[in-house]
């Protein structure tokens, strides 16, 4: 059907709002001066103001950290829920509600740790929703254990003499799960392709998965600081059917890589790159349906008539039919 | 009371004139697979359309494929069949049909089978070919007629395989046949039952079955001398024959919710079976998570967003949702919990029935975490709970648990067929703007209730968190919020208190005695006490539905009886042991609530056995009691 055909809709249309910045602006946020949350968070609400999306249609959904606290500095919906558990929480939004933008924010102990179950499941259910992972490779809430994420050797409060064990890449984990639809990897300290990530991730019609590298000054100072400091760390993925890099960009980053999107392969290889550090879109398959698509067969049109309908068909299922009746048949 | 006419006349006089019996209980088992299960419904079902009182109860192994001809391995069905309308399983068995001895043995070592009851076995095994089977087969059955059973030897192989190649396949018919025969019901409602229960295998199949109950009917009629009639008292108006899981999940469908999030586990899993096959009809759906947790989540996420959301489960699975039903209860988001409770803990006894988990669901989560609980004690409660429950979740805001359990899961019964009511169904979601200045908790002052801001609703959008917060939701730092938020949230269950009217007392309004009960001991605990009363005792009943809030006027209510007991399917210390005393005596779960909350000196029994409390046991329970309370 034609949206414009009331010419009352289109009046309203043409003077639908324009939101700006501070309508997407919640709480004061709470973080560290310096942490990387505060570049994703704006980034979020730059993005949210150029695709104009309405406030009280958007939902940022996140477990518990310090991530995870996201929600509250939005204007929009939200649920700050339970560790580990956003994703399952977002996907509930997501099935009953597909006029929602879904939004979750979760940290490398959040959902490489704790949920890591679900972040499997999610990305196989690939649910239309953008998962940003504030991957600061350390738990920041509970002040400095050791994550999933967390370099071998790092010295925490519960890896005195350093962790045991390599870390966990959430590139590569997510790139081999079944039905993998969008793997990005972006940097809290280059704005501007963490915007075009996001924003394409935004555009993606299934889960974009962004692996967001954050720095945690408070526990991990100096964790990023040659990254930050030596550009040759760090490498710019581009492509036609990925990102493209503004001259500004390429003539900080030298090193650029063109890789496109499709090719999972290349993809899988690219992500277990760790030096220079691959930035860009990794894997983009628009052609993965999406869990909720396949299962949304009438949800909503759960009207009385039709319960009644369907109930009274189930009740004659069970109903028995006395002798007489069955004699007389 | 219960005791039933089994020999008014000889039944070893080839009666022409059938005995006339007020109830019987019929057991039909045989290793899994082998179509008892079928043939006990179809009984049921044409017990019921008879307009006999039914109560089926499945006989469940605990292995998908045990052995064959295993003592543990049977498979089958459990009839009470009656003149008037039958609420519990009732007491021992009255005639079995057994495929082999082995299975037969099982029931017999669990004490299930009355002194002298009449047992059909199939004698197919005197002629094995392992010498093993034949001595085997033997030995029980001399043992069974040393022991006073009414053992009589069944050729139903061999006359099976008269018409059929392979008798596997209808030899539950052929048994259905002559039990139909014994007693005395019409083979045309038989045939038609058959026809239903084939109707999607075709003519075929249903000729074949209705062959092989003709004759077994016939060769009953020339070879048994047993015929019995249990007369019937048709019912007013029409009748459904359902088990507790289906009659849950029709209240999901009759409620309005859309939204179904569970994990498969044992006695919960039917309920899902079921709802997965009908839900998309009516325009809902069932998603099955990677784990309880995330079921939970789903469900809460869904709920968050809109309307009212349920998920299914057994005690395992309600330990894992724990967490998030503390968020739901500090998000005030509104969700149904099913718990279909098995033994416990841990995996405990999975297809056994217990009810053991009013606890962890009342104060489970951690904090203080207030929930509604209720207890459906029949199948057509089970049905009307959900709907009271998504009702009551969607006004206070709040979580409600429905415990059912194993027993109401797997027994039958014709129940009236539900009148559709519109008022059962969940109102479309209101997306309308909230008004200026609202907040998404504006508790008030009295009942704690408050206004659900939805996603959609301009002007609502606020972070819900499970952290402490304020009326706006924004997170709490002042000293006075979590006492304010904590008391707004208890106060609703008060709220709801008000709202419910004591519950209705089974017997006299004062006495000597008072049992009280949650849950699918309701059945059993009245059919004591009735049978007490009709002997001149002063006893009387009253069953919880609702365990948190309670029900108003209960220690009124106590206080016109001399002595208060629970009966309950939980673990409870037995004052007779040695260590316990007055000091560390640990009581069932109802006791300690009652308790508690009256300074009643509620006494209580309690029996984890793994099946139905009988009415016989509780009997005798109330009698030592009533014995007491005279000395
Ligand atoms: C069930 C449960 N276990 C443990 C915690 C404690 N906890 C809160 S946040 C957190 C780790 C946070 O680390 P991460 O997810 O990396 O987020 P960050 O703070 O680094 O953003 C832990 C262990 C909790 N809140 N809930
Ligand atoms: S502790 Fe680290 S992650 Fe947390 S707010 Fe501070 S800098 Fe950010
Ligand atoms: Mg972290």
């Amino acid at each position: 059907m034609n949206d414009f055909t009331d010419p009352t809709e289109c009046l309203l249309r043409l003077h639908d709002e324009q939101f700006a910045l501070e309508d997407y602006q919640g709480g004061v946020p709470r973080w560290c001066a310096g942490c990387g949350d505060n570049a994703i968070l704006s980034a979020v609400q730059r993005l949210c103001r150029d695709e104009n999306l309405r406030p009280e249609k958007t939902v940022f959904v996140s477990g518990i950290g310090c991530s995870s606290r996201f929600p509250h500095y939005m204007k929009t919906y939200g649920l700050h829920g339970i560790h580990g558990r956003a994703l399952p929480l977002a996907e509930g939004i997501r099935m009953t509600r597909p006029d929602l933008d879904v939004f979750v924010n979760t940290g490398d102990g959040d959902c490489c740790s704790i949920g890591a179950a679900h972040w499997i499941h999610a990305i196989r259910y690939n649910m239309r929703m953008v998962v940003m992972l504030h991957d600061n490779r350390i738990y920041g809430l509970t002040k400095k254990q050791a994550s999933p994420t967390s370099p071998i050797g790092l010295k925490s409060n519960t890896t005195p003499r350093g962790s045991w064990l390599d870390a966990l890449n959430p590139l590569t984990v997510t790139l081999g799960v079944q039905n993998v639809s969008f793997v990005a990897q972006a940097v809290d300290w280059i704005p501007e392709q963490l915007y075009a990530i996001l924003q394409a991730a935004y555009h993606h019609k299934g889960l974009a998965f962004v692996r967001i590298l954050q720095r945690c000054t408070e526990w991990l100072p100096k964790l990023f600081d040659e990254a930050v400091r030596d550009p040759a760390h760090v490498q710019l993925l581009h492509h036609e059917r990925g990102l493209s890099i503004s001259p500004a960009l390429a003539k900080i980053y030298p090193n650029r890589l063109e890789h496109d999107p499709r090719d999972i392969n290349r993809a899988r290889e690219i992500a277990s790159e760790t030096d220079p550090i691959p930035v860009g879109i990794l894997y983009h398959n628009p052609d993965v349906p999406c869990y909720e698509d396949l299962r949304h067969h009438g949800l909503g049109q759960h009207t009385p008539e039709r319960i009644r309908a369907g109930l009274e068909a189930e009740f004659d299922k069970f109903t028995i039919h006395p002798h007489t009746a069955a004699a007389a048949e | 009371m219960n005791e039933v006419v089994l020999t008014a006349e000889s039944p070893a006089r080839k009666a022409r004139e059938p005995v006339v019996l007020s109830e019987h209980i019929i057991e039909v088992i045989s290793d899994s697979g082998e179509g008892a299960q079928r043939c006990g419904q179809s009984l049921g079902a044409i017990a019921a359309r008879s307009g006999n009182g039914v109560w089926t109860v499945e006989i469940i192994p605990a292995e998908i494929r045990p052995p064959a001809r295993s003592v543990a391995g049977a498979s089958g069905n459990r009839i009470r069949i009656g003149t008037h309308r039958i609420t519990n399983g009732g007491g021992k068995t009255d005639l079995v049909v057994a495929f082999n001895e082995q299975v037969l043995l099982g029931r017999v070592h669990a004490g299930e089978l009355k002194p002298g009851a009449t047992i059909l076995l199939e004698d197919m095994w005197r002629e094995n070919r392992d010498p093993a089977i034949v001595e085997a087969y033997r030995r029980v059955h001399d043992q069974l007629i040393a022991a006073g059973y009414d053992v009589r030897e069944i050729p139903m192989e061999r006359e099976c395989r008269k018409l059929v190649s392979d008798a596997k396949r209808g030899k539950n018919m052929f048994a259905l046949g002559m039990i139909c025969r014994i007693y005395s019901f019409s083979p045309e409602v038989a045939h038609d039952q058959i026809g239903r229960t084939f109707a999607k295998k075709g003519a075929k199949v249903i000729d074949q079955n209705v062959m092989l109950f003709d004759a077994g009917y016939a060769w009953a009629g020339e070879n048994i001398d047993l015929h019995y009639m249990i007369p019937s008292s048709p019912a007013a108006g029409p009748q459904m024959v359902i088990n507790g899981n289906q009659a849950l999940a029709l209240g999901v469908l009759a409620s309005g919710m859309e939204l179904c999030a569970m994990y498969p586990i044992t006695p919960a899993t039917s309920a899902s079976h079921y709802l997965s096959d009908v839900f998309e009809n009516v325009g809902g759906m069932v998603h099955q998570a990677e784990d309880e947790i995330s079921a939970a989540s789903f469900a809460l996420g869904a709920s968050y967003a809109g309307k009212c959301t349920v998920t299914i489960t057994s005690g395992p699975g309600l330990s894992l949702k724990q967490e998030a039903l503390g968020l739901a209860v500090m998000g005030e988001v509104p969700m149904v919990v099913i718990d279909v409770q098995r033994g416990g803990p841990s995996t405990g006894q999975p297809t056994k029935v217990e009810q053991g988990d009013m606890f962890s669901v009342m104060f489970g989560s951690h904090g203080d975490a207030p929930k509604v609980v209720m207890a459906p004690s029949t199948i057509e409660e089970c049905f009307h709970s959900v709907i009271t429950a998504r009702r009551i979740a969607e006004t206070f805001r709040m979580v409600v648990v429905i415990l059912s359990d194993a027993s109401l899961a797997t027994s039958q019964q014709p129940v009236p067929r539900p009148e559709f009511d519109p008022a059962w169904v969940a109102a479309p979601l209101d997306l309308s703007p909230v008004g200026e200045g609202a907040k998404p908790y504006d508790w008030d002052a009295e009942t704690g209730l408050s206004r659900r801001f939805i996603p959609g609703q301009p002007g609502g959008m606020f972070a819900m968190t499970g952290l402490a917060h304020d009326r706006a939701s924004h997170v709490a730092y002042d000293p006075e919020i979590n006492q304010t938020s904590l008391r707004a949230r208890s106060l609703k269950l008060a709220a709801l208190e008000r709202t419910l009217r004591p519950p209705k007392v089974h017997g006299p309004e004062e006495g000597d005695l008072l049992v009280m009960g949650w849950g699918s001991t309701r059945g059993a605990i009245e059919e004591a006490v009735d049978g007490l009363i009709a002997e001149g005792h002063r006893v009387a009943s009253v069953n919880l539905t609702f365990l948190q809030p309670m029900q108003p006027g209960l220690k009124e209510i106590m206080q016109r009886y001399r002595r208060v007991m629970t009966i309950e399917g939980n673990y409870s210390d037995d004052p007779a042991d040695a260590i316990i005393n007055a000091d560390n005596r640990r009581y069932s779960h109802l006791a300690m609530l009652l308790r508690a909350r009256t300074l009643v000196d509620v006494d209580c029994w309690s029996e984890v056995k793994g099946q139905p409390i009988k009415p016989d046991t509780i009997r005798s329970v109330m009698l030592e009691r009533l014995k007491g309370d005279a000395s």
